[in-house]
């Protein structure tokens, strides 16, 4: 896949033109940043993605890591571009100056992982585990565990895991297994297994650092009782480089679908007795903590979704354009040439929802990148915490209407090549093995929905909702054209239908009806999940009508219009498609829950 | 010593060019921009022999209007001390840009210029040579190695035979080939620090060189499109049509 991996004048549209991120820089903490720094590090990301990452994206997919009983093996290359992301500074992208960090906006950090996840998915992933593991440790562990573990992590001398997952527990996590005995010396010993821990053992790095849940014996019972644990690959020497190994051994490497090139683990803690763990926090409160990095963490599964979902549009777009076949009427003698596909009714329908999937996806995400920002940097109190409401009301959205739409924008890629597209001479159907993975991890869509539906609608008496409201109202109000002001009173009605549908579900989830209501739940995710997306098209759309009352050159009023008509096929193709899913909410449908399990 | 390095912004060689509509040159709003490879090979190189204690000071300088700043700053990030605009909304040939070049070199009195040999928009591959001809320095063209040796440098040349080493009295002007070095990226780090170096504006309209163009472009065309290849049953067949439809023997 040559050409840009996501089209620069999509980023700057959605970073500038839709968020105005360069007010960001109005806030002390960005204070020395400007629309110029901001481009040099996208610059640099785009270039390292470029040429370090997107090059071996087909061959960590053919070729992937192996384990020989002794160590994992894998291509040269993630090595390369590991350290090359390292070097660049990315680990520490978001913190302080005098972390060694360089204060960026999550905004801009989310913009960076884009190129990154476009490029190659899987050879990503490691330093983003690595951030992400960083991240926990940064917010919740004493000083003498980030001392000694931040840093290596930082610099890309330590890479870093999330083990939460055990063979019988996966979303229901109350119920891990896996347990953590106080020892004299102050630590604990760590004994359990973990499946399909991602980067949980390889030859990247020196040392690995496992976050491991596990339970205290004598603790509460479910969530509550559930600890947090730095548990490194080997302990570190006074000097606090990699000595002895801690008892933690790969059982063996997980096969996928897709996202081949990171490895995936599973992992034994403590076989021998000597698997050393070390408190994070307070005893108890370890999912609490992963909690409050959830949203991120959502986040960047949501965009991850949506820029591969966007890598298959745009190489099935370039190949509709040059692959001919078949005439248009009215020109159908076989003396007339044949067309690029691309002007045939049906590739243009695949190829528009393709961009109405994946951008507006990727729209949706900046939007919630900026509400993190806001969260952390608003500048008043009641500002940051209504970032923090809306967001936590959006996450499962961000989450799953991406992680949805993105492989079904990658399906269509495949259709749009025909054969070439079934095949592994082209890159799309890899993007669609790697994307599938999306909707299952970080909480499956359907916890996700469940989430939505029985949780954040209500969460405050229901304020991240009026929240939402309030900014879609807003946004709306912002509408000059005759498009957009249409588009608006379309999805006017079905916002109507909202109100009322919560009531019907709120007395229902309280009644002997909860079971058919949450069987629906996913129902309820594609109702409040194609109204915010309508908002999020309109909300383009309306920048591209004021972008275009301006002085506009040929190629950008087409780029303009593309995002106009985008919004229109979007309300018209893909909103009205709710109306089933209103009606079987509305009538509390039983279909799913009455049906039995001997009946199937 | 002191290396000056010009460079130059050029359509990033990742994206697909587009020829305007109406012929006159190519598409370039909202393109994505960046230091044309063989300058940015050029302040590595700059960069390199800073870090082995050879240079003492890296000047960047490039003429363009205000957007070339970016990538006046990109070389600042790569390790360059500061950098000069030379302001000019105007697209100039590249004796002009020689010529501008050759009044930064009088004031500057670098001991080595380094350019790239070519930028990938136009290919014109000429002003490093004519900057070195206007300023009467020594020139080592495609450079694939450059070493500085007391007051002179050694380089070695691609040329079609092979490699050639020149052996050039400092000040000279080299320009650069794809094989001299792997230029680093910028680190935010350093990103940031960029921003803190130094950054001149010089109107071009100051320095006394006639900006009119002597070359017109005429009609900038797409490459044609490359027609599938045929197969031959045997080597009589392939003479055959060499002469009858090629007509190349
Ligand atoms: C490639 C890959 C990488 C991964 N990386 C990591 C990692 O790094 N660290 C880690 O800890 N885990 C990781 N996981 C695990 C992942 O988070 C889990 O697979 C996921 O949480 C689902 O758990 P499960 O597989 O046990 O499925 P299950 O929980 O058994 O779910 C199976 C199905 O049942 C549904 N379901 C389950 N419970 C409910 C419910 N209460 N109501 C309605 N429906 C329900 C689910 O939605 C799903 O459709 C990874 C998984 C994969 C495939």
């Amino acid at each position: 896949m040559s050409d840009e991996l996501i089209k620069q004048q999509e980023i700057d549209f959605q970073l500038y033109e839709v968020l105005d991120t360069e007010s960001l820089c109005d806030r002390e903490r960005f204070a020395d940043h400007n629309k110029e720094t901001f481009g040099a590090v996208l610059d640099t990301a785009n270039k390292l993605a470029s040429e370090l990452f997107a090059p071996h994206n087909a061959k960590a997919d053919s070729d992937e890591p192996s384990f020989d009983g002794e160590k994992v093996s894998m291509i040269d290359d993630v090595k390369v571009a590991f350290d090359a992301y390292n070097e660049a500074g990315f680990v520490a992208g978001r913190y302080d100056y005098d972390e060694g960090g360089m204060q960026l906006p999550e905004t801009i950090m989310t913009a960076c992982s884009g190129y990154f996840l476009a490029a190659n998915p899987s050879t990503t992933a490691y330093p983003f585990l690595t951030m992400g593991a960083a991240n926990v440790i940064r917010s919740f562990a004493s000083q003498e565990l980030k001392e000694t573990f931040l840093p290596p992590m930082l610099s890309g001398e330590f890479t870093g895991t999330m083990a939460l997952t055990e063979p019988h527990a996966g979303s229901g996590l109350a119920d891990i297994r896996t347990s953590a005995t106080l020892a004299e010396d102050g630590t604990y010993r760590i004994k359990g297994s973990k499946l399909y821990i991602s980067g949980g053992d390889h030859e990247l790095t020196s040392n690995i650092v496992h976050l491991v849940l596990a339970k205290i014996p004598g603790g509460p019972a479910g969530v509550g009782g559930i600890s947090l644990f730095v548990v490194p690959k080997y302990r570190l020497d006074d000097s606090g480089k990699p000595a002895e190994r801690n008892d933690v051994v790969l059982a063996g490497l997980i096969h996928k679908l897709g996202y081949r090139g990171t490895t995936s683990t599973a992992l034994t803690f403590g076989e021998n007795g000597d698997c050393h763990g070390y408190l994070v926090g307070e005893p108890h409160q370890g999912l609490r903590y992963m909690f409050k990095m959830m949203n991120e963490a959502r986040l960047g599964v949501g965009f991850g979704a949506a820029v591969i979902g966007y890598r298959g549009y745009r190489y099935s777009l370039d190949y509709a354009k040059e692959r001919t076949q078949g005439r248009l009427p009215p020109k159908t003698n076989p003396t007339d040439p044949t067309v690029p596909i691309v002007e045939h009714g049906d590739v243009k329908r695949m190829l528009l929802a393709q961009k109405a999937y994946s951008e507006g996806a990727m729209s949706l995400c900046f939007f919630g990148a900026r509400l993190v920002d806001d969260v952390h940097t608003a500048k008043t109190e009641e500002e940051r915490k209504s970032a923090f409401e809306l967001l936590d009301l959006l996450t499962p959205v961000v989450k799953a209407w991406p992680s949805e739409y993105g492989p079904k924008a990658n399906d269509l890629a495949i259709q749009v090549l025909g054969g070439s597209g079934y095949t592994r001479e082209y890159p799309v159907e890899q993007c669609w093995r790697d994307n599938r993975l999306n909707p299952i991890h970080e909480g499956t869509n359907g916890i996700q929905a469940l989430d939505l539906m029985t949780r954040k609608i209500w969460q405050k008496n229901g304020a991240g909702l009026a929240l939402l409201q309030k900014q879609i109202m807003s946004d709306f109000s912002q509408a000059k054209g005759a498009e957009s002001q249409k588009l608006i009173a379309s999805v006017g009605s079905y916002v109507a239908q909202l109100e009322p549908l919560l009531g019907t579900i709120g007395k229902a989830l309280q009644s002997e009806q909860l079971l058919a209501v949450i069987s629906n739940a996913h129902s309820f995710m594609n109702v409040f999940g194609q109204i915010v997306m309508s908002w999020i098209w309109i909300r383009q759309a309306i920048k591209a009508e004021q972008a275009l009352s301006g002085e506009v050159t040929e190629q950008e009023k087409a780029f303009y219009l593309g995002k106009i008509q985008t919004a229109k096929y979007f309300v018209n193709w893909e909103l009205p498609a709710i109306k089933r899913d209103l009606e079987l909410l509305t009538q509390l449908d039983s279909s799913c829950s009455d049906m039995q399990t001997e009946w199937f | 010593m002191k290396v000056l390095v010009p460079v130059k912004r050029a359509i990033d060689y990742n994206v697909k060019v587009r020829v305007k509509p109406d012929n006159s040159g190519v598409d370039l709003a909202n393109t994505k921009m960046s230091i044309n490879p063989f300058c940015e090979i050029a302040v590595e190189e700059a960069v390199r022999l800073k870090e082995k204690g050879v240079a003492t000071e890296i000047v960047v300088v490039s003429v363009g209007d205000k957007s070339c700043q970016e990538q006046i700053r990109t070389a600042l990030a790569l390790g360059a001390d500061r950098g000069i605009q030379i302001d000019t909304d105007l697209s100039l040939d590249s004796l002009q840009i020689a010529k501008l070049l050759k009044q930064v070199v009088d004031k500057e009195e670098p001991q080595l210029v380094i350019l790239g040999k070519q930028s990938i928009d136009s290919d014109n591959n000429q002003t490093g040579q004519m900057l070195a001809a206007l300023t009467v320095m020594p020139q080592g063209t495609f450079a694939s190695e450059v070493v500085v040796d007391g007051d002179k440098v050694n380089v070695t040349r691609e040329i079609d035979g092979g490699l050639q080493t020149v052996a050039l009295n400092l000040p000279a002007v080299v320009t650069t080939d794809l094989r001299l070095n792997e230029p680093r990226y910028a680190s935010l780090p350093n990103i940031m620090k960029a921003k803190r170096k130094p950054l001149e504006v010089m109107p071009a309209a100051d320095f006394g060189v006639d900006l009119t163009s002597k070359v017109s472009v005429i009609k900038v065309e797409p490459p044609a499109q490359r027609e599938g290849g045929a197969k031959v049953a045997d080597v009589a067949e392939l003479v055959e049509k060499l002469k009858t439809e090629a007509k190349v023997i």
